[in-house]
């Protein structure tokens, strides 16, 4: 079926900020989707607030509008952009959900928009619970029992009629909180009473327990025409139980035979033809271990996380095909761009196996619970490729970036085959080395799968390794064992821990061995075809397939690794573009990544993508296949920079910043020196290694301090300190890991925050612009609201930074990007840090300056100067826009976890308000952060001493608003003195009603409260916030936060029609 | 134990030995399906060759005999990246490693099988070697390579003695009542399987049955199976199913079947660069548009462009070379195959076949 010639212009919908559960993925496939559509010549009008992203970029798509998703503003982008059709399917559940609000309002059909891909009608077949039920009867594919009840009687006598264990969902509470698994009537009872509790519609889900079952998911493809392919099936090695995003997964199913096998993918076609999804689809499905019993446990009528996952895992690119199916192609039109020569209605066959890891934020959030269950809690992923599950598995744990090598990583020797086994119950991210440790000790695999239900087969690899760990540290090292070692991925440094070698050692024995990674192709045939795609993964003891390539300038581009918090897709756009930067620049591009789900892991980005671990070994064995001219490591986070000085020992070359510029910016004693010379000002303080030392320093500064580590980013581990106690406290968990670098203690001063990125060429400096943010010091910069052009600051301050950014650029020597961050009391400046590197501000500031400061970095880097480039250095003026960016957590997620702001970074995501004026700004900002408000115009509010006098501020203007106030014996207390009238509710521990009877009576719209120092999680304080935010209630934690939002909702009273931003135009009108 | 896997262009392959103590000279295949060796393994198809399984982990979940699409494994060797270590499936009966061995089947582990099937890509099938004689002499052994023919093969996987498969209506009653004669030239059992679950009662006759004792029984329908080798080796069966086709009995042929019944009618065949051997070709039926994925097995093909349009027409291509998946004869109740409907291993979505099949049948009848 040829193109449908009526589609002429889409609209596509982004998935907005990343929270956990929907993030990097939804770019790479909505980048994937644009590129696609406009290879078919479409215009394509893109909207997602979340400035982070490659999509919205004025090269993806020609109309770009980063605005907050609201059915409202997608009618209004609507009628002023007249789409004649909407890709709904792209921007996860959000895109999704926006799409069928339009459709089912009428709307689009009021405005001649068709949907494309999959019809509204087969979106609620999916969807929604009931149908999808009544579907899979109707086609006879079994869906666990379920039923929703409304009462704790209606449950025991469903619970009775399907049998125990049954999982219980409430409904409408975020986070899995109050659901669980009963066992038996008393725990249903007592379950069920707290879910229907929390649930704001005061219903439960009551369904059969399928936990322990294998957990098996299918990628479908289905065009207009019927035709349907699965792309591949994923196994999890956690069975059903724990999420897919948090489990770990493998590539293609290992333990299923074919009759299994296609028993599952034949259901899997029949639920999409059933259906008529027409683009991609994923199910899951649950199969009993020992039986052919299964049931479908969901479908997502979409792009996913899985889909990416898949895409990666097989080299076949499933939104871009997603896409031109929505054009009207059918699969057998549609070219295999890997192969060139086939065509995307075949299935990938897969020559080498593939797993996923998971990479949960528990080292973020140390008081979390690392509990595993449905409720998703990773921030991203790591895969790994090779020709066997044990080197997957290894090559993945050491792409976490979590301290973590081998399976020895966590340390469970003390515990004894006993406790092993209790430990196993708790499913939690630790399993595997629990599972490991349990080996060691000699249980036996009936046992380890009783506990866990992991398949025997993936226990018996896991038990593969632990015998290499053994037989290396029994000993000797012969060729032999090396060889095989390798074979399963063990790195050099973790076979010389074990042989009690040194690194260096091994590497030598292995050359002097021919024991060398060779280089195979992803082609999604498994060699059948030839292919030309150069997407490469590494295997030891086989040919190398990499061909020589071309003789041009070669530079390799080091990507960000899984995504974090705190390192998240704003360096994938980072990476991305600087490649596209230097293929303009006609040098041959190779990017080395490990994240399944972004942007740059997409095979035709780079000239060459190397799906590997970022660790000095593994790039090492790419340098010696490709020998590269240069690496570039400023656009990668963390996770390149700490490869420099390997990079640096393997003879490449370090294109930009040198790395001795780097160490002077992170090194406490050479900074100093630094800022001595150029006569800036900073906080004083100290570097320290112990506690003892640490509280030296704070006492003769004076308290409270700042305490961190240094070489980190998103102020891991960094907090404010204000006694001796909270210093041994905090230094013990920063001293978890043995430190490499000294942690540095300083002055806490209170001030306003600033920031810049800037392009130094090494002589000149460019200042796109400064952002101010709205909370003080004390709040990390990734968690503060950040505004550009900084509104409330003098020019003199302006004028100091530019100088201050100057000359600090010049004394690093920066060749690329600076970004730094300032306090300012009144007009005076302090430094506080210099990152000679890519930020998480960069996109967001080159797309609202309209400034491409990856590329003008990209161009300085080879060698050009700022003023070659057009623009005239130092502080550029101003847009006449305001942005405002606004940071998004996924706190009700995890549950346990701390959701007041500090200094440590605790934000998974973010969106942009852009407007002419900052109020508007900041109210789109709020409204794209998922903040619409008023609803039921009641508040709480509960502030610690220090933020009394502020809060009487707020809470006047919020009752001006109309606002009722409720507050906590002291706050109130405060309030109706200042004449602000307050009522008092009563704190937790005292009689009903209390202040959470209030939260729990799902009538507030938010919560104010300001933590008092120190980190005690029992706090009253504590579960106000936990329970606030796991009832889906707003809670603030900064007063400045406070204020900013009363005035954006003062700002709403008066605001009629949003205005519209299209970002491509404003970077058209800066040319 | 070191085994090697020597190639007729005298690459050598070192890895270790699996399975049975023998040595074997065959022709070199890749199969690109990654589940189902137990139904590679067991398929006649195999026989005369050695398989290389793409996918690098085999065994894992070990064999179940009630998956075994023959009553012994057929391939020469079997040829792997990595044997599991221990079987895992709750239908598992014996492990690979047992049942190549008590099946007398030897292979090779531990080699660079994506290289091996670069190669045979690139040259094309060659014959080869597999043995543990670390004293091979490359002279002695290539011209023994170069003279190896699968030969005839049918007659050595056939049935010896006619059989019947009773109707099961397992999955549904559609044929009932109806008796289909299947004609084995090295038929996996799933083709009677999925007569016999769709109500059809299933006669199996050796490869070597006459025209005549087929037609005797006087079958409602006959199926012509699939099978091994060079298609032109079987001169005799191609001269009685020349007789078939002089009938008016619907005929449904997969594969070998498919090929003999074009030999048959005067079409040529030819032999493949390296054949398609896995479970994720494309196969587009020509008179929907529709495209099914199918599960394939052939080293010969049906030459379209020497095909007389009056006596045939191309049903089915492959979506991804072009080449012949399946003929219409002109005139006759006969419409044939290359690829397998039955499956096993691979996907079912052409198990429909089966279906238009009874359906002709039952049509001929209304008319007859």
């Amino acid at each position: 079926m040829p193109k449908n010639p009526n589609v002429k212009r889409v609209l596509v919908i982004g998935s907005g900020p990343i929270v956990i559960g929907q993030a990097a993925e939804f770019d790479y496939a909505g980048t994937q989707a644009c590129r696609s559509l406009k290879e078919e010549g479409m215009e394509v009008v893109l909207v997602n607030s979340n400035p982070a992203t490659i999509m919205t970029d004025g090269d993806i798509a020609d109309k770009v509008y980063i605005e907050p998703l609201t059915a409202k503003v997608l009618e209004q982008i609507i009628i002023k952009e007249k789409p004649d059709s909407l890709l709904p399917n792209m921007g996860g559940q959000a895109g999704l959900n926006l799409g069928m609000e339009l459709a089912e309002s009428g709307f689009l059909e009021a405005h001649g928009v068709t949907l494309l891909g999959t019809t509204a009608k087969t979106i609620r077949k999916a969807e929604d619970r009931l149908e999808f039920k009544e579907t899979m009867e109707k086609i006879g594919e079994p869906c666990a029992p379920s039923l929703v009840v409304e009462n704790i009687e209606d449950g025991v006598a469903f619970a009775r009629k399907i049998g125990y264990p049954v999982v219980l969902r409430p409904a409408y509470t975020l986070g899995g909180s109050g659901g669980g698994i009963a066992h038996n009537q008393v725990e249903l009872e007592e379950i069920l009473a707290n879910g229907l509790r929390l649930s704001r519609v005061g219903q439960v889900l009551v369904e059969r327990c399928i936990a322990g079952w294998k957990e098996i998911e299918y990628e479908v493809m289905r065009d207009g025409a019927g035709n349907c392919i699965t792309v591949c099936n994923m196994e999890n090695i956690d069975p059903v139980g724990v999420h897919t995003g948090d489990s770990i997964v493998v590539a293609p199913s290992q333990t299923l035979g074919d009759k299994e096998y296609q028993m599952l993918r034949s259901a899997a076609l029949n639920i999409i033809n059933e259906l008529e999804i027409t683009g991609g689809c994923n199910v899951q499905f649950a199969l009993h271990p020992e039986s052919f019993e299964y049931c479908v446990i969901e479908v997502n009528p979409r792009v996913s996380r899985s889909s990416a996952l898949a895409s990666k895992a097989t080299g076949y690119p499933i939104a871009k095909v997603a896409a031109k199916i929505a054009l009207g192609y059918t699969l057998d039109e549609i070219k295999n761009a890997i192969t060139g020569k086939t065509y995307a209605s075949f299935e990938p066959a897969l020559d080498y196996c593939v797993v996923k890891i998971p990479r949960l934020p528990f080292d973020k959030f140390i008081t979390a619970k690392r509990t595993l269950t449905t409720q998703m809690k990773a921030t991203g992923e790591v895969m790994s490729i090779a020709n066997n599950f044990e080197g997957a598995l290894m090559k993945a744990i050491r792409s976490l970036e979590q301290h973590v090598d081998c399976l020895r990583s966590y340390d469970f020797s003390a515990l004894s085959a006993e406790d092993l086994l209790e430990r196993m119950k708790i499913v939690d991210d630790q399993r595997i080395y629990i599972i490991a440790e349990a080996i060691r000790k000699g249980v036996d695999y009936d046992t380890i799968h009783e506990i866990t239900m992991v398949d025997p087969w993936f226990i018996d690899k896991i038990a593969i390794l632990t015998e290499m760990e053994e037989a290396l540290i029994k000993g000797p090292l012969t060729v032999e064992l090396l060889k095989e070692a390798k074979r399963i991925e063990f790195p050099d440094n973790v076979i010389a821990r074990l042989t009690g070698k040194t690194e260096e050692e091994i590497k030598q024995m292995r050359y002097d061995n021919g024991i060398v990674a060779a280089f195979k192709m992803v082609d999604t045939c498994a060699a059948e075809f030839a292919a030309s795609t150069p997407y490469y993964y590494s295997v030891f003891g086989s040919e190398t397939e990499v061909v020589e390539t071309h003789p041009k300038k070669k530079v390799l581009v080091l990507g960000s690794g899984p995504i974090r918090i705190g390192q998240g897709i704003e360096f994938d756009y980072c990476s991305v573009h600087a490649t596209w930067a230097f293929a303009r620049e006609g040098y041959e591009t190779i990017i080395v990544n490990n994240n399944p789900e972004t942007v740059s892991t997409d095979f035709d980005i780079a000239d060459k993508l190397y799906f590997e671990p970022l660790t000095p070994e593994d790039v090492e064995n790419i340098v010696n296949v490709e020998n590269p001219d240069g690496a570039v490591v400023q656009f990668g986070g963390q996770t390149a920079i700490k490869l420099t000085e390997s990079l640096m020992k393997m003879g490449v070359p370090i294109l930009g910043t040198k790395a001795e510029d780097v160490d002077a910016a992170e090194d406490r004693e050479l900074f100093d020196k630094i800022l001595e010379e150029t006569q800036i000002p900073r906080a004083a303080g100290g570097t320290v290694y112990t506690a003892e030392e640490a509280k030296e320093v704070a006492n003769r500064l004076g308290y409270p301090v700042l305490v961190r580590p240094s070489y980190v980013l998103g102020g891991q581990g960094m907090q404010i300190a204000i006694s001796d106690t909270e210093i041994e406290e905090f230094m013990a968990v920063i001293n978890r890991y043995e430190q490499e670098h000294p942690i540095l203690v300083d002055k806490y001063l209170q001030g306003k925050e600033l920031e810049v990125d800037a392009v130094c060429d090494g002589t000149d400096i460019l200042i796109p612009g400064i952002m101010e943010h709205i909370e003080r010091t004390g709040v990390h910069s990734g968690d503060s609201i950040s505004v550009y052009p900084a509104p409330t600051v003098s020019e003199k301050v302006k004028e100091t930074i530019a100088e201050y950014s100057r000359r600090l650029a010049k004394a690093l020597h920066v060749i690329g990007l600076i970004n730094i961050q300032f306090i300012a009391m009144g007009d005076e400046v302090y430094v506080i840090e210099v990152n000679p590197r890519s930020s998480r501000t960069v996109p967001y500031i080159s797309k609202v300056t309209g400034i491409p400061i990856v590329d003008l970095a990209t161009e300085v880097i080879i060698g050009k100067k700022i003023r070659d480039l057009g623009y005239e250095p130092g502080l550029q003026p101003a847009a006449d826009y305001f942005a405002v960016k606004m940071p998004v957590f996924s706190f009700e997620k995890i549950r346990g976890a701390e959701i007041s702001l500090g200094p440590e970074m605790k934000s998974t995501g973010e969106c942009l308000g852009i407007a002419k004026t900052f109020n508007e700004a900041l109210y789109k900002a709020f409204l794209g952060a998922g903040i619409n408000l008023p609803k039921h115009k009641q508040m709480i509010i509960t502030v610690k001493d220090a933020d009394k006098g502020e809060a009487i501020e707020v809470a006047r203007r919020f009752e001006k608003l109309g606002y009722i106030i409720y507050a906590t014996r002291s706050t109130a207390e405060v309030l109706n003195e200042a004449g602000v009238k307050a009522r008092k509710v009563n704190k937790i521990h005292q009689e009903s009603p209390t202040v959470m009877d209030l939260i729990l009576g799902h009538r507030i719209d938010l919560v104010i409260d300001t933590p008092t120092q120190g980190r005690d999680k029992n706090r009253d304080g504590f579960l106000i916030r936990r329970t606030s935010i796991e009832t889906g209630v707003n809670c603030i934690t900064a007063m400045d936060t406070a204020t900013a939002l009363v005035t954006s909702l003062e700002n709403a009273a008066s605001q009629g029609e949003l205005s519209l931003v299209d970002i491509a135009g404003m970077k058209e009108a800066r040319k | 134990m070191k085994s090697f896997l020597i190639l007729e262009d005298g690459t050598v392959f070192a890895g270790s030995h699996i399975g049975a103590q023998k040595e074997i000279v065959s022709e070199i295949v890749f199969n690109t399906s990654m589940a189902g060796y137990p139904e590679v393994l067991t398929d006649p198809s195999y026989a005369g060759q050695a398989v290389c399984m793409t996918y690098p982990l085999i065994g894992n979940y070990g064999v179940c005999l009630e998956d075994m699409e023959s009553k012994r494994p057929w391939p020469d060797g079997l040829i792997v990246r990595e044997l599991s270590r221990i079987p895992s499936n709750f239908r598992c009966d014996i492990s690979i490693q047992q049942f190549l061995e008590e099946n007398g089947v030897p292979g090779i582990a531990g080699i660079d099988t994506r290289a091996l099937t670069r190669i045979l890509r690139e040259k094309g099938t060659m014959n080869g070697m597999i043995t543990t004689d670390e004293n091979f002499d490359l002279e002695t052994i290539i011209p023994q390579l170069k003279a190896y023919t699968t030969g005839k093969v049918v007659e050595r996987v056939s049935c010896a003695e006619k059989y019947t498969v009773a109707a099961t209506g397992a999955l549904s009653k559609s044929g009932a009542g109806l008796r289909v004669a299947l004609l084995d030239l090295g038929t996996k059992n799933n083709i009677a399987r999925s007569l016999a679950a769709r109500g059809c009662d299933v006669t199996v006759y050796p490869a070597c049955t006459t025209a005549e004792e087929i037609l005797a029984d006087q079958p409602d329908g006959i199926m012509l199976s699939n099978g091994p080798g060079d298609p032109k080796e079987c001169t005799t069966i191609i001269e009685e199913i020349r007789k078939l086709y002089e009938t008016d009995t619907p005929i449904f042929a997969i594969c070998l079947g498919h090929q003999l019944m074009a030999l048959a009618t005067g079409a040529d065949t030819f032999k493949m660069k390296y054949g398609h051997r896995g479970g994720n070709h494309p196969v587009k039926d020509l008179a929907t548009g529709r495209v099914y994925i199918s599960s394939q097995n052939h080293g010969y093909v049906v030459d379209m462009d020497k095909l007389d349009k009056k006596v045939a027409t191309p049903a089915f291509i492959n979506v991804n070379d072009g080449t012949n998946e399946g003929l219409s004869y002109t005139g006759k109740n006969i419409f044939t195959v290359q690829f397998h409907p039955e499956a096993c291993p691979g996907p079912q979505d052409s198990s429909y076949l089966f279906d238009r099949f009874i359906e002709r049948i039952k049509e001929g009848k209304r008319h007859a």
